[in-house]
């Protein structure tokens, strides 16, 4: 899944840049530059890090954990459990009498978990696997993507649920099963770098001196896939996050007393029509900033890293 | 053509199989069997209801039985929480509700996103452009469950127009608030992906040429650029469609429309497997049959393209 935002007009930055210029910048300083220059991309970053603060010592300011029940507005969650100071309830309880800024700090932490291990097995398993059908090519090549292509036609979703109904349905199953089918995108975009890779002349002199190809994918082939892998799994990150938190929503994701964005957001959806908004507008107000903030930063570092926008 | 066709069939129905064994041997595997119920059984009456569902037989034998009478007889088998039920009974109950609510998501997601990616390009930096590229940015991050519940707070809740569930043999007023959230986040990507290759196509040698000759915009448009920018639109209908079914799920559930995915939902809960296969098996078909689609519909748009 490609997230073009349309491309941001690069003129004027490429223009003073030269590959071999004398003062010799490498690729990575490159993109390091033009990275700060993209504002939206910088200030999402920041947003990142304040989420990513939150979700990690988020519940050193809560005065309540996420499992305690208030008892004395419990019945009355709609009148005295709204948000405030003076309670110590920041965000209000949920319809349980649960302190939600406790609830939102955990369901935070999970689907970022979430997010970021399906992006880290994308990165890993679909870059050698993409690199490996790329280099090889012939048979070996369409047999693999042959594969890939088979898996990808499945409404996975579906399968899914199967799996979580099958293995039951914990963290773990969540990332385990999101992990199968997170890093297929990957694979094929890394197999069609590989194929414009492989035949440049460092590789051909590399297979000129003898060298393995394990070892030429491993040295020559994955370090030059890296720009691309690290935009598009900036991508998933953010559609990993959205399929934990559908299955969540639906009820077949985590469980009880675990939670997640997706469940959150059910939850208070569930409750609206009692006046307690709160419960599905402070959930929300963290998968927004999330999402977008990922978004723009995928978006600023294709801009950076992106060779096809040279 | 028929090469090609062939060709493309050799994926789905490896494809079909693969969907089939492995959720069969997920549901063989899985721990807690469909009659295990809190009064234990006695090992005789268990034998018997494993009879007659067939579920004595070897693993190769019960899939091999189970594609053979889907192949040949179209039946999913029975139900194991809804007694009375067939899986097909289920399936026609709740897909025909399902298919028009999503038929109606699929149009809109296609006709406005077409069309406001196409102006947005055509009138490209106009405060159109940018309003266009920021809907489509917004919607990016409103997928199905968190549009479904915004819509039923503001047209539910706080105006009262429509109502917050339910189907009623589908008058539009329970059909609107379903097509919405279903279509909007597919909308917003077709938007912007038919903005970016118009813009691409009408920076393109043989537009200029068109214009040098002095064809009017509406004809350079509609006549010229048109078809070889829908294409990046049409490789994308292919995954917009196994969003939307799998989108349609959140949709039955939330609005309660007594579509298939609240059956699916119910089916997974209360592990009700022939029920859960059955979809599954459904929407799998049904997506390879639509990918089948779109790849002719593509071949056909772009002569390019040699098969």
């Amino acid at each position: 899944m490609v997230f073009l935002f349309g491309r941001r007009p690069q003129a004027a930055i490429s223009g003073s840049r030269t590959d071999r210029g004398p003062d010799g910048r490498s690729l990575w300083q490159d993109a390091r530059t033009r990275f700060f220059r993209n504002r939206a991309a910088v200030t999402s970053l920041v947003a990142l890090a304040l989420v990513a603060v939150f979700a990690l010592f988020g519940d050193l300011a809560a005065s309540w954990s996420n499992e305690e029940i208030d008892w004395s507005v419990l019945g009355n969650v709609a009148e005295k459990g709204a948000p405030s100071l003076a309670s110590g309830h920041y965000f209000g309880v949920d319809e349980l009498g649960r302190d939600l800024y406790a609830r939102t700090v955990q369901g935070t932490r999970v689907s970022l978990m979430v997010g970021i291990v399906g992006a880290l097995i994308s990165v890993v398993v679909g870059t050698f696997y993409g690199a490996t059908a790329g280099y090889f090519g012939g048979r070996l090549d369409s047999v693999m993507m042959r594969i890939v292509d088979v898996l990808m036609a499945i409404p996975y979703m579906f399968v899914l649920i199967i799996f979580m109904v099958v293995f039951g349905r914990s963290i773990l199953m969540l990332f385990v099963g999101i992990g199968l089918i997170s890093w297929l995108d990957m694979a094929r975009i890394a197999r069609g770098q590989t194929l414009s890779i492989k035949n440049r002349e460092f590789v051909e002199a590399a297979v000129a001196i003898g060298v393995r190809p394990r070892r030429i994918i491993a040295r020559h082939i994955i370090p030059n896939l890296l720009g691309v892998v690290i935009v598009y799994a900036t991508l998933l990150v953010p559609s990993m996050i959205i399929y934990e938190s559908f299955i969540s929503f639906l009820g077949l994701g985590v469980q009880e007393p675990d939670t997640s964005w997706g469940a959150l957001i059910n939850d208070g959806a569930s409750q609206m029509q009692y006046g307690t908004l709160w419960q599905l507008l402070f959930p929300l107000f963290f998968f927004f900033v999330t999402l977008f903030s990922f978004f723009f930063l995928g978006d600023g570092l294709r801009d950076a890293l992106d060779p096809k926008d040279r | 053509m028929i090469v090609y066709l062939l060709k493309r069939l050799a994926v789905a129905i490896p494809t079909l199989l693969v969907l089939i064994v492995v959720s069969y041997v997920l549901i063989y595997a899985a721990p807690g069997g469909p009659f295990d119920t809190e009064r234990v059984l006695p090992p005789e009456v268990m034998a018997n209801l494993e009879r007659k569902y067939g579920l004595d037989q070897p693993l190769v034998v019960q899939i091999w039985r189970y594609v053979v009478s889907i192949v040949t007889e179209f039946d999913f088998g029975p139900s194991f929480q809804y007694k009375d039920q067939t899986v097909n009974e289920i399936i026609r109950q709740g897909f025909p509700v399902t298919l028009t609510y999503g038929a109606w998501a699929f149009a809109v997601a296609v006709l406005v996103g077409v069309s406001l990616g196409i102006a947005a390009a055509v009138r490209h930096n106009s405060f159109l452009d940018y309003l266009a590229v920021g809907v489509s940015i917004g919607a990016q991050v409103l997928p199905n469950f968190v549009m479904a519940p915004i819509l039923t707070l503001v047209f539910t809740l706080w105006l009262g127009w429509l109502p917050g569930g339910g189907w009623q043999g589908g008058q539009w007023s329970y059909v609107v608030m379903p097509v919405i959230a279903l279509s909007t986040s597919f909308m917003a990507s077709i938007a912007r992906i038919s903005r970016s290759s118009m813009l691409e196509v009408l920076n393109s040698d043989f537009i200029r040429t068109a214009r040098a000759k002095g064809l009017p915009r509406r004809r350079i448009v509609f006549g010229h650029a048109l078809k070889p920018a829908m294409l990046p639109v049409i490789s994308f209908l292919g995954p917009a469609f196994v969003g939307m079914i799998t989108g349609s799920v959140v949709i039955d559930v939330f609005f309660a429309t007594g579509g298939i995915g609240q059956f699916f939902v119910n089916s997974a809960l209360n592990r009700d497997y022939p029920v859960i296969m059955g979809v599954t098996i459904l929407t799998g078909a049904l997506t390879v049959l639509f990918n089948l689609l779109v790849d002719l519909l593509y071949v056909w748009i772009d002569p390019r393209i040699r098969y």
